[in-house]
């Protein structure tokens, strides 16, 4: 119970910290936004073929939104060696990582709910497709996709170039849940006869975001010794 | 004891830092660790509080394993290293309820204040602490590494940097947690305040604890004497 109270309270300081300074989530709305944008300018919304793009741009949004949160949240642990605060602090080094992956996984949501109807919006998207099935798709990418950068953003923070490093790991191990998410979301928002087919998609993805999680969960212990 | 270490060695990059430090520290005792830059003082003190691991040897705190009781022993100690370990947009208050509550403190926010009151800067409470002088956020990292009451205070140049008043404030913060059974370990440069505060010196040099003695009624003069007969090798 302790892991999971001390992660709480990890995430609500990171979360409050975030309300007071507006540094991530400010930075990656108006990511959102610039490239919303600047796909409704490149694509015709009266064209029909422009609505192939948009599981796309909804997870190059996710993909990269994502990692400007990630690069960040263990970084801001140096300032003032906090980190070791955390560290000397009576809490598993699991609960760091639950903490901040609650932080992450909360403020990619909140982009993602002001960024998404956004890009219907501007594309004018009419949405003929399973909206739970769309939800289940956006939640679990982004669970995956955040639970892995996660773990690789607290490896990469001991860097120099971390800003570099975390990238260059994270793509590599999140492609699975990448093909997937967008496989999946194609298939939801324009071709819901072949929902079979995104049940398999969404079913790999679940899998390998467990594994991911509980490799991640039981590793960060190595990952973070100072 | 309250501290027991046994051979401990700790080794980086191919160079020994500690080389098998045997160390005994009764419960209450005030101890200050002396020695050159390099001698291996932080990096004992960084053992004894669970971040670096030791590459051999054996810490027991309070009966415990450190290896294996590390939550345990995590919540006996208090640790303030160089850095303030506060964060820069958080109030004194934010930054003291935050980590009281990861240590399980109860009724924390009243503990909070008056422990800001306590060093002084309860003028000061829901400032943040970015607007500090390096005085003040010192005042305001000793708060925090006492909010949860340690059996074991380590704490490594805290008198660095700080005014009068801040070290006057600090030397009443370790005497009184001294009256209340605490154990003090501190790395310092400043034989004025080991010789005023503590009731031992350990003298590390290259490694190696080589002076271990008790001092009694502030003889600065005995410590000087004693550390440069160890470190210059003056007589």
């Amino acid at each position: 119970m302790n892991l999971f109270r001390t992660a709480l309270f990890l995430a609500k300081k990171d979360l409050y910290s975030e309300l007071k300074t507006k540094q991530i989530l400010t930075t990656q709305i108006i990511f959102a936004g610039l490239v919303i944008v600047v796909f409704s300018f490149a694509f015709d919304p009266a064209n029909n073929t422009t609505r192939a793009v948009i599981p796309g741009v909804i997870w190059v949004i996710i993909v990269f939104a994502g990692i400007l949160g990630l690069n960040r949240s263990f970084i801001s642990e140096q300032r003032n060696d906090t980190m070791q605060g955390l560290l000397v602090a009576p809490m598993e080094a699991a609960s760091i990582y639950l903490g901040k992956f609650l932080a992450n996984f909360t403020m990619m949501l909140v982009v993602e709910i002001v960024s998404i109807p956004f890009l219907f919006l501007l594309f004018d998207f009419k949405f003929f497709g399973s909206l739970p099935y769309f939800l289940l798709v956006v939640f679990l990418g982004s669970f995956g996709f955040i639970a892995i950068g996660t773990f690789l953003a607290a490896l990469a923070a001991n860097s120099k170039s971390s800003e570099m490093l975390l990238p260059l790991l994270l793509f590599p191990i999140t492609t699975p849940i990448l093909i997937g998410v967008v496989q999946a979301t194609k298939i939801i928002l324009m071709n819901m006869e072949k929902i079979s087919s995104a049940i398999a998609w969404i079913q790999l993805v679940t899998a390998y975001d467990l594994i991911f999680f509980v490799v991640c969960f039981l590793l960060i212990d190595y990952v973070l010794e100072v | 004891m309250m501290i027991e270490i046994k051979k401990l060695t700790k080794q980086a990059d191919n160079k020994l830092i500690l080389r098998g430090v045997d160390l005994s520290i009764k419960k209450g005792e005030t101890v200050a660790i002396l020695g050159p830059n390099g001698a291996g003082k932080s990096t004992l003190l960084k053992v004894l509080a669970s971040l670096i691991k030791p590459t051999s040897g054996q810490v027991l705190m309070n009966g415990l394993e450190l290896r294996k009781n590390q939550i345990l022993i995590k919540k006996l100690l208090g640790y303030l290293p160089h850095s303030s370990l506060l964060y820069d947009h958080y109030s004194p208050l934010e930054n003291l309820v935050f980590f009281g509550n990861i240590y399980g403190v109860k009724a924390v926010e009243q503990k909070a204040r008056t422990l800001v009151k306590d060093v002084g800067l309860s003028f000061f409470l829901n400032e943040p602490v970015k607007n500090f002088s390096r005085g003040m956020i010192q005042r305001i990292a000793i708060a925090r590494a006492i909010i949860h009451d340690p059996e074991i205070l380590l704490l490594d140049e805290p008198h660095t940097g700080l005014d009068q008043r801040a070290i006057a404030i600090l030397n009443n913060v370790i005497l009184s947690m001294k009256e209340k059974g605490t154990t003090t370990l501190m790395v310092t440069h400043d034989f004025k305040q080991a010789a005023e505060i503590c009731d031992r010196i350990i003298i590390v040099k290259n490694g190696k604890i080589v002076d271990d003695f008790r001092i009694q009624n502030d003889n600065l003069s005995f410590v000087t004497e004693k550390y440069e007969l160890q470190v210059e090798g003056v007589s």
